[in-house]
């Protein structure tokens, strides 16, 4: 027995020998778990810039497309935990209220254009936003233009800029798509991808209409609405521009459970079809394309109308789902590293730099001018709409969604819809008690 | 001699207790706790268990799709690798390049082969106007069709060594007293293949009971759920609410018993069966 336990003795100790060698105090290492697998490279570049001149090992690890919650989850109980990390919003904070450090009175919170975007409570200030994002109806002008141009079109309008509400845009598309071997198109919307996973786009970026108009009636506005209860007041106005998505697709209603936002996109750029809701983020989706056709002069941006009061005034969907929190379980070294490298990535030359022209960001820092925006071209179609005057843009107002589950519910009943396996009623009715039921889970 | 009996188990020793029993051990612990990551728990006794069954009809509507696609599986695998198995044993022209050829098969991720049959799938459905989606029959022998795909070739080569390795004494015996081919068949060849059965049908019951990655792609558990397996009904419980991790835990821990209690049930039942040859 005493040989057992001198042998396990020994063994521990080599053990802990072999992980002592590794570590080298001397130099500050901060850890980035990177949300967007497909900026990786450029964060790998700037790790090393960063390097180079403050001598800091800036470490950047990626999660997987839609594993974000799960690589942090696991990363989080390794000695290697991530210093800086992301959280979604309000409901991501409660997740990870432990690990979220206050960041009020920071330089990093103190740079913010607007500091009611971060992700605050009564105690302090804890996420970032460091990117705004837009979503609309992205169309092909060319096509447009070619649909107005047409003899005996039934919209008295002239161009798809005047497209104003939903009846300007259900007019429109509808003809479209009854002179869609005259305009070359196999349809006017891409395919409404709705294979499990890849309906974010319908169950989360077009429910946040519904959702925040309905929480903006709310008596003194949405920041004071009850937000377990949800009755899909607008659920009439949801399916208006869902029908015309379905009616007027590339791809019959019946086969959308297997698309992929991917082939959505590729439809879009090899111009397949004119519009397809998504956002910003997806030039590179669009650019990428071989057999791309659609120049980067005619790729614009339009709001979702969807049958609301006074729609013209209607802009985007403007907002993010990335806040920066600084991990309080690192030493303190660490977490003053980690603000002095975001205060860096946010206003130093070179931090800006990659910033608008590597990452593509639209940041909603102050140290960024007018000129700094990226020139891809949904970028500066968002911040077209954002600038404009007469419009308000709508925010994203997704973050208080109850849960994953209950987005994942309801784009398994937006594809039985699709499929005519279920009605209309139905699936307002599971989605309010869906609402209900998840809020309290 | 024998006191140095723990230090030559040591190496062996360690390598369990760290990759497989302190795992398992943990497990089992969290799946009685609140969690967002291993270190921060609390616990809550059986209230994920609870939970689990009662929040929703997910877990149990997941456990008989499961157990249906199994039974179908296990079956038509091994009846279809066992007659493969017995063609190419014949002496037949070019039988070591069929062997490869349904064998491959096995060498493709599942992930991949997920995607690559819903195409296959779907094209085919194209032509009803539907796709693999549009009802929960056509996803589930959509992925008995995947199951089978993948796994015959493998279940095969197993059911070759076997019969390679059946004495030909025994099967020459039977001709001279008069046995027909199936007699011999199914009276010397199968009972001397038992043990090879054995490992076949622990194989597919495991295998086709714990499958993810090709239900993932395939699928996704559409339309609303109803093709969902048990190990992506676990996986979207763990994903899908915050807080709930526990909760998918104890699913994970429920399905470990159940898998456990059905192999070891199908392993004692198969090698009552066997025979010394």
């Amino acid at each position: 027995m005493k040989k057992l336990s001198l042998a396990i003795a020994a063994s521990v100790m080599m053990l802990s020998l072999a992980g002592c060698g590794k570590s080298d105090s001397s130099v500050t290492t901060i850890r980035f778990l990177n949300f967007k697998p497909e900026i990786a490279t450029v964060y790998e570049e700037i790790a090393e810039e960063y390097n180079k001149e403050t001598g800091v090992k800036l470490v950047v690890e990626t999660a997987a497309a839609n594993g974000y919650e799960s690589t942090l989850t696991a990363k989080m109980a390794t000695s290697e935990a991530p210093t800086i990390f992301q959280i979604n919003g309000i409901r991501g904070y409660q997740n990870w209220k432990d690990y979220c450090a206050n960041l009020s009175g920071t330089k990093i919170e103190d740079i913010l254009t607007d500091k009611s975007m971060t992700v605050s409570t009564d105690e302090g200030v804890f996420g970032i936003p460091y990117v705004v994002e837009g979503y609309g109806i992205i169309y092909n002008d060319e096509i447009m233009n070619r649909y107005f141009a047409l003899d005996g079109k039934k919209s008295d309008l002239s161009s798809a800029e005047e497209i104003k509400s939903f009846e300007d845009l259900k007019v429109v598309v509808e003809d479209m798509t009854a002179r869609k071997d005259e305009l070359g198109i196999e349809g006017v919307f891409a395919s409404t991808s709705l294979k499990p996973g890849e309906d974010w786009r319908w169950q989360t970026h077009l429910m946040n209409l519904p959702v925040y108009f309905e929480f903006e009636d709310a008596e003194g506005g949405s920041a004071n609405a009850d937000l377990d209860s949800f009755e899909f007041t607008y659920a009439e106005n949801f399916r208006n521009i869902f029908d015309l998505y379905l009616n007027n697709s590339t791809v019959d209603k019946k086969l959308l459970g297997s698309k992929l936002v991917g082939d959505s996109m590729a439809e879009f750029a090899q111009g397949k079809c004119a519009m397809v809701q998504n956002g910003n983020w997806a030039w590179s989706q669009i650019a990428e394309v071989t057999g791309n056709v659609v120049s980067e002069d005619n790729v614009k941006m339009m709001p979702i109308y969807m049958g609301m009061e006074d729609e013209e005034h209607q802009g985007i969907c403007t907002g993010t789902e990335n806040f920066l929190c600084i991990n309080q379980k690192a030493s303190e070294e660490e977490q003053q590293a980690a603000q002095d490298f975001l205060y860096w990535l946010f206003s130093s030359e070179t931090g800006k730099r990659y910033v608008t022209e590597e990452l593509g960001f639209i940041t909603p820092f102050n140290t960024f001018s007018e000129e700094d925006v990226s020139d891809d071209p949904l970028a500066q179609e968002v911040v077209r709409w954002m600038n404009k005057e007469d419009v308000e843009t709508v925010p994203w107002y997704f973050t208080v969604f109850p849960s994953q589950t209950f987005k994942s519910n309801l784009g398994d009943n937006l594809l039985l819809y699709a499929q005519g396996s279920k009605e209309w009623d139905a699936v307002k009715a599971e989605t309010v008690a869906d609402w209900k039921k998840e809020s309290e889970a | 001699m024998k006191k140095y009996a723990p230090v030559f188990l040591l190496p062996t020793g360690a390598a369990f207790i760290i990759a497989f029993a302190a795992p398992f051990v943990m497990g089992l612990y969290l799946s009685f706790t609140e969690f967002t990551t291993v270190d921060s728990a609390k616990f809550v006794g059986i209230a994920n268990y609870i939970k689990a069954f009662a929040s929703d009809s997910s877990f149990l509507n997941a456990l008989w799709f499961t157990v249906k696609f199994t039974v179908v599986s296990v079956v038509t695998v091994n009846i279809l690798a066992f007659m493969l198995a017995v063609v190419l044993t014949k002496p037949l022209k070019g039988r070591n390049f069929y062997r490869t050829v349904f064998f491959m098969p096995n060498l493709i991720g599942g992930i991949v082969l997920g995607y690559i049959w819903n195409v296959i799938i779907n094209g085919i459905l194209a032509y009803a106007g539907v796709d693999i989606t549009y009802s929960a029959n056509y996803g589930f022998w959509g992925l008995v069709l995947l199951m089978n795909w993948q796994m015959i070739g493998y279940m095969m080569i197993i059911y070759i060594a076997g019969i390679q390795s059946v004495d030909r004494a025994l099967t020459e015996a039977a001709y001279i007293d008069g046995a027909t081919n199936r007699q011999a068949l199914f009276h010397v060849t199968i009972p001397s293949l038992m043990p090879s059965i054995t490992i076949c049908t622990f194989l597919t019951l495991t295998n086709s009971f714990k499958l993810f990655d090709q239900n993932l792609a395939l699928t996704g558990g559409a339309p609303g759920k109803s093709t969902a397996m048990l190990a992506l009904d676990i996986y979207d419980t763990f994903y899908g609410r915050i807080g709930w991790q526990g909760v998918g835990q104890a699913k994970a821990v429920v399905f470990f018993v159940i898998v456990a209690l059905i192999a070891f049930v199908q392993l004692y039942i198969t090698r009552s069966k066997e025979v010394e040859a």
